[in-house]
């Protein structure tokens, strides 16, 4: 067995390279876990005292809100798009919920807030798919038109105040035991759908389908509008449960609380592997790429580096891991 | 696509009706900015000196950031770093400037359009080498180049030359003649009129349009790309003096200047799969939506629906721009 792989090796060295290109290829996870097993090593030998159970509990609790944004970046980059008004509609949902509760009751305050999202959602698809606008000019358009409405409807709620609701407290920022935080409840079940939605059914056939030949997949029969459309509802409708469990987290309703999250929402997507231009990808990457920044940020946070360095190795990390990728795809 | 509508006109004899077909989009767009300003004179019969003078200073700087969005996404490309270069130039500049001559303004001036070309290179040289595409590599270095700024200067400081402050307030000559047009305008006219008359501006617009053809016609891609992010890195630059200037002082934290780039790009007629339109569309459009925002708040609309109208205007202009090519395809 170590005859077998050693051999080939010591012959011709390009093999080697060429496996382990294979491999990246292949099973970007792999390497994907390594990366993030290297980043938990490096934390545990500068910071031996941070590396417990209840820091994994708090990375995990911390990463759910963004692995949920990045999840609708997955999902449309697969067919060669992108939704960057998700941090508006995530920010919107938390705040409409935390504004309606009071008179509402919390499952209509959802309700309203998902079909608000969806909404939203249904005109972005409609605008890429039927329209063909450009999905970076579509959503940043949606983006702003939502951020203008919920502030005309922060001003409209001034009187009637707004606060986060227990339950969503519980929920985002709450843990049954110290490793385990209550929003798995809520990512679970949707990390499964989007796993499975990818892996086992037509319409996740069709994403890739589409992101990787537009012409082939219609001479082939799919209608992409429709497809387009309920892709971004889904996106959408996925941004506003990320808007619930972060207003939870951060116990804050605010208009542009999710802002912050769509670049880094952008960045655990690639870094996850799935391809900007279409075509190539999965959700489980992506779930690991945003693990890698959390760990990323933890660490940097606790060396005490600024914030303006731990914004310099973000971005340089996302080009070398990018580049990575594209070298290993391309080679093939 | 292309053929109906050459956007670079390479014949010697250019006649008045071929330029008007040429940049129909712009005139257009000039025509309703018109209409737009007449508009707003009937709304606020006090809109006058002072509100065109507001005008040209508000629209400076995004007014060059959405030349150096115009310039890359000419190319075939885009830069969402813009914003990131210009806090970072501007609080390079305004850290220098802070407390010194005016003779040593000069020269931080100068050392800060080099510090731009050299940003721009960085970006370009990292889309062509590393081969990630555009949108994920400056979307990178946009956190890279904020951080950077975050480095130089943790809260909003510094100070300006004054000769620069002057630069860009008041007017010059007649009082309708505000000084920040006249440097915006002179600015663009001596960069980007000499370029896009030379075999450069062609290469640029050819890679934009189909970059294997330009790639088989002899022009060097890769470096052409580069020239154009150089080229983006400079007028961000620009971008970030003209920040350090009107304000006085140097902001680390991006203003909005990305994404109201691409916004004014696209409404400009820049088409954004490359090879189409041109730098002054994108500043007339820069200057109808800040226009707009001003009659929404003469009108005492919420100026938070001034946002939504933003939104759906960008969203309706691109639609009609897809629609009427869809068309054209099909017929």
């Amino acid at each position: 067995m170590t005859e077998a792989t050693a051999t080939p090796s010591a012959r011709s060295p390009w093999l080697t390279a060429a496996r382990w290109r294979g491999l990246f290829r292949d099973q970007p996870l792999i390497p994907l876990l390594g990366l993030l097993a290297l980043l938990v090593v490096l934390t545990w030998l500068l910071r031996p005292a941070l590396v417990n159970p209840g820091w994994a509990g708090v990375i995990v609790r911390q990463s759910i809100p963004l692995a949920l944004l990045a999840a609708c970046q997955t999902i449309t980059f697969l067919t060669g798009g992108i939704d960057l008004s998700v941090g508006a509609v995530a920010s919107m949902s938390g705040f409409v919920v935390a504004t309606l509760v009071g008179p509402a009751g919390l499952p209509l305050a959802i309700l309203v807030a998902l079909i608000v999202a969806g909404l939203a959602g249904v005109l972005n698809g409609i605008g890429v798919g039927v329209f063909r606008v450009h999905p970076l000019i579509m959503t940043l358009g949606m983006s702003l038109v939502v951020l203008g409405l919920a502030n005309v409807w922060q001003l409209a709620m001034v009187q009637t105040g707004a606060g986060v609701p227990s339950t969503l407290r519980d929920l985002g920022s709450g843990t049954t035991v110290t490793l385990l935080p209550n929003s798995l409840v809520v990512f679970v079940p949707v990390a499964m759908f989007i796993l499975l939605l990818l892996w086992r059914t037509g319409f996740g056939r069709l994403l890739y389908a589409i992101g990787d030949n537009p012409v082939a997949s219609r001479l082939a029969g799919a209608r992409a509008w429709q497809v387009l459309i309920v892709l971004y509802t889904i996106s959408a409708i996925i941004a506003a449960i990320a808007g619930f469990i972060l207003s939870g987290l951060t116990n804050t309703a605010s208009v542009t609380l999710a802002d912050s999250y769509v670049l880094p929402s952008v960045a655990a997507a690639v870094i996850g592997g799935t391809s900007i231009l279409g075509g190539r990808g999965g959700y489980a990457g992506t779930i690991v790429g945003t693990l890698i920044l959390t760990v990323l940020i933890s660490l940097l946070s606790a060396l005490g580096f600024p914030e303006a360095v731990r914004q310099v190795l973000f971005g340089s990390l996302i080009v070398i891991v990018a580049a990575a990728y594209t070298r290993v795809t391309d080679a093939s | 696509m292309s053929a109906a509508a050459p956007s670079v006109t390479t014949g010697r004899t250019i006649s008045l009706a071929s330029v008007a077909k040429g940049n129909s989009w712009t005139l257009g767009l000039i025509g309703f900015l018109a209409l737009l300003l007449v508009f707003t004179k009937l709304i606020q019969p006090s809109y006058g000196v002072t509100g065109v003078q507001g005008l040209a200073i508000s629209v400076l700087p995004l007014a060059l950031a959405a030349v150096a969005q115009a310039i890359v996404v000419i190319s075939g490309g885009i830069d969402l770093s813009i914003g990131a270069m210009m806090a970072l130039t501007s609080v390079v500049s305004a850290t220098l400037m802070k407390g010194q001559t005016d003779e040593f303004g000069v020269v931080v001036v100068v050392g800060v359009l080099l510090l731009g070309l050299l940003l721009g290179a960085v970006n370009g040289a990292l889309v062509v080498v590393t081969r990630v595409p555009d949108i994920v590599v400056t979307l990178a270095m946009s956190f890279v180049w904020a951080g950077c700024a975050l480095l130089v200067l943790k809260t909003p400081g510094g100070g300006s030359a004054q000769w620069l402050k002057d630069l860009v307030s008041g007017s010059l000559g007649n009082e309708w003649i505000p000084k920040a047009a006249v440097v915006l305008i002179s600015v663009v006219a001596l960069v980007w009129i000499p370029l896009r008359r030379s075999r450069l501006g062609l290469s640029i617009y050819a890679i934009g349009s189909n970059r294997l053809a330009a790639f088989r016609s002899g022009v060097p891609v890769g470096r052409t790309r580069i020239i154009a992010y150089v080229l983006t890195g400079l007028f961000a630059a620009l971008g970030g003096l003209s920040l350090t200037a009107s304000t006085g002082i140097g902001t680390p934290v991006p203003g909005p200047y990305t994404l109201m780039s691409v916004a004014a790009v696209v409404l400009g007629g820049v088409a954004l799969s490359g090879g189409r339109g041109g730098v002054f569309g994108a500043i007339v459009a820069v200057m109808v939506l800040q226009l707009i925002r001003t009659d929404m708040t003469f009108l005492r609309v919420n100026t938070n629906l001034a946002v939504v109208a933003q939104g759906a205007i960008l969203i309706g202009v691109v639609m009609i721009g897809s629609l009427i090519q869809l068309r054209r395809a099909r017929g």
